[in-house]
């Protein structure tokens, strides 16, 4: 009896442990990301670093400002983009397709979800490209085309937390709006939405977080260009391709500035899970 | 006459859409949303494989890789060995932990907070952060250099809150009639667990397994930087090897090779579909019993 009570505790105490590292991994990575970062955004001087217009690596220059500002940009883009198709998509899923239909749409979705990164690169750089040049005359790279490509990545994640949080609110909201003699969009578009809106917020600031973080497909589409955008059609550069283009042969302090960029990426990915946080608490 | 008084025509609901303009075209957008959603999942798929298929030889599964035939298997070789040492941490440390938060814990701990915080968290951080992560860590803090294992780890990280998340809910959804009727038996806690519980929610955690296996196959990202860009299948885990996906970045960034880039897409796009495939047939399963 005594036996199975030690090794109870034990086998207790060792899932305890388990439990814990995942704790420490977002610890160990808050802190190696930090400890390589943040020496370098001072040497660099952290107005300079965050504010500079300028990216030379050969005379020692590293202003990011540009990448900022590109990442902000792309993301909105792609919000603007994927948001209103992802949310339409949930309510066809939610209220507009009977249960065969959904049987069909449903995996599509998961796997549109599980497509790679890099092939959703590939197929901007072959199809999406060659369309936005033959329609604006540009070579094709830049802000637009990497929206419109980010868009379509963040549809299954608005599309499938928003359908949730539809299908979470009571059949009666719906049904009492029909019985008052609302069309079925109305009753959707003005009862069902603003009462689903705190997961809907919920699937957009998370599309947000993977649009601003890709990296794979961003790079192949965006042009690369680390010099301020001036229009939609500007090539230009985010902060997830500016890692992934130099990080192979930079050395010194041009390493340090990558890992720099990485570092402010990291704390945007960090405001937007506390933004989660605090929306989940001020709803519960 | 029959007509039930629950349903609405097509007719009927056609023309009180004509009487609604905003909702007419409120339906037309949701119908075209739809459209578009599927229609670009086989647009991309389709593509792929249009461009790709033909330029797939037995030539590209041959053991080497060099300048005249930039071969696969390699990669593929590489892909697996990664896929089965990131699984091989990252399994047992996200059953674990979902273990001990429903088996061992109350649902409002502080301690279960914080483990859902801190998962939540990494959830959220992009592929690119743990690629600079594992390089700070295992390339330049270990000095392993670039290797499998470093890749591996790092994507194993990755991965955890996907096993975690899937292992939790089916955990919970094990009913507790099931633990109490083998406590009333008689048998301990341990043996209700790896007799009862974790039998009853096998399904869900296999599902986790096999989604988890779909991202370290498609990650690029996370291990260009980690386990590198060597096109061969190194001699030991500590060697660098590149994956089926970094393949097809670096064939893409060279320029030179786009016939062989989609050929490699059109391997990725099958394991893909394949791993969704049976992971969609899990879940019916599941969701019918």
């Amino acid at each position: 009896m005594n036996q199975t009570k030690i090794k109870d505790n034990l086998f207790r105490f060792l899932l305890l442990i388990i439990a814990s590292l995942s704790i420490v991994a977002v610890l160990l990575i808050c802190f190696f990301l930090f400890y390589n970062g943040l020496p370098a955004i001072f040497k660099i001087g952290p107005a300079n670093f965050l504010f500079g217009m300028q990216w030379n690596p050969e005379k020692d220059v590293y202003g990011i400002f540009p990448m900022i500002v590109a990442s902000l940009y792309v993301t909105a883009g792609s919000l603007l983009f994927g948001v209103p198709i992802g949310l339409f998509t949930a309510v066809f899923l939610s209220k507009y397709c009977g249960k065969r239909l959904h049987a069909f749409i449903k995996p599509v979705v998961d796997l549109l979800a599980g497509i790679p990164s890099i092939i959703f690169g590939f197929f901007g750089l072959s199809v999406i490209v060659p369309m936005v040049q033959s329609f604006f005359h540009t070579n094709g790279k830049g802000i637009l085309t990497a929206s419109l490509l980010l868009g379509i990545m963040i549809l299954p994640t608005i599309i499938s937390i928003s359908e949730n949080a539809l299908n979470a609110l009571p059949e009666s909201y719906y049904e009492g709006a029909l019985g008052l003699g609302a069309t079925k969009e109305q009753a959707v578009f003005k009862t069902m939405i603003p009462a689903a809106s705190s997961g809907i917020f919920t699937a957009i600031v998370l599309a947000l977080g993977r649009s601003i973080g890709e990296t794979m497909a961003v790079v192949m589409v965006a042009g690369n260009a680390a010099v301020m955008p001036k229009s939609v059609l500007s090539m230009v550069r985010t902060l997830t391709s500016n890692i992934i283009l130099e990080m192979g042969y930079a050395s010194g302090l041009h390493r340090e500035a990558l890992i720099g960029t990485g570092v402010v990426l990291f704390v945007f990915i960090l405001i937007i899970n506390f933004v989660l946080l605090l929306f989940k608490k001020s709803y519960e | 006459m029959n007509e039930p008084i629950n349903q609405i025509s097509f007719k009927k609901e056609f023309t009180s859409q004509l009487n609604h303009p905003g909702s007419l075209l409120l339906y037309l957008l949701i119908i075209l949303s739809a459209v578009f959603t599927i229609s670009i999942l086989f647009l991309i798929i389709g593509y792929i494989l249009y461009k790709g298929i033909p330029n797939i030889n037995l030539k590209m599964f041959e053991w080497n890789y060099n300048k005249e035939n930039l071969s696969m298997l390699p990669t593929i070789i590489n892909t697996l060995i990664l896929t089965f040492l990131s699984l091989l941490f990252s399994v047992p440390v996200g059953v674990g932990s979902a273990l001990y938060l429903v088996e061992y814990q109350k649902r409002s701990n502080k301690f279960v907070r914080l483990i859902q915080l801190t998962t939540q968290t990494l959830a959220g951080i992009p592929s690119i952060i743990y690629g600079l992560f594992g390089f700070l860590l295992f390339v330049v803090g270990l000095s392993w250099g670039y290797s499998l294992l470093g890749g591996a780890l790092t994507l194993s990280i990755m991965v955890l809150p996907v096993i975690m998340n899937t292992t939790e809910e089916s955990l919970k959804s094990v009913p507790d009639l099931y633990r109490e009727g083998s406590y009333g038996l008689g048998v301990g806690k341990i043996r209700t667990i790896f007799h009862v519980v974790l039998p009853a929610a096998l399904p869900g955690i296999v599902n986790g397994i096999i989604l988890a296996t779909g991202r370290v196959v498609g990650e690029t990202a996370a291990l260009i930087y980690t386990s590198g860009t060597v096109a061969r299948v190194p001699s030991s885990i500590m060697g660098s090897g590149r994956s089926l996906a970094v393949q097809m970045y670096t064939l893409l960034s060279e320029g030179l090779y786009m016939d062989q880039a989609y050929a490699c897409g059109v391997v990725l796009i099958v394991m893909v579909v394949l791993l969704n495939f049976t992971s969609s047939l899990l879940t019916k399963n599941e969701s019918r019993n």
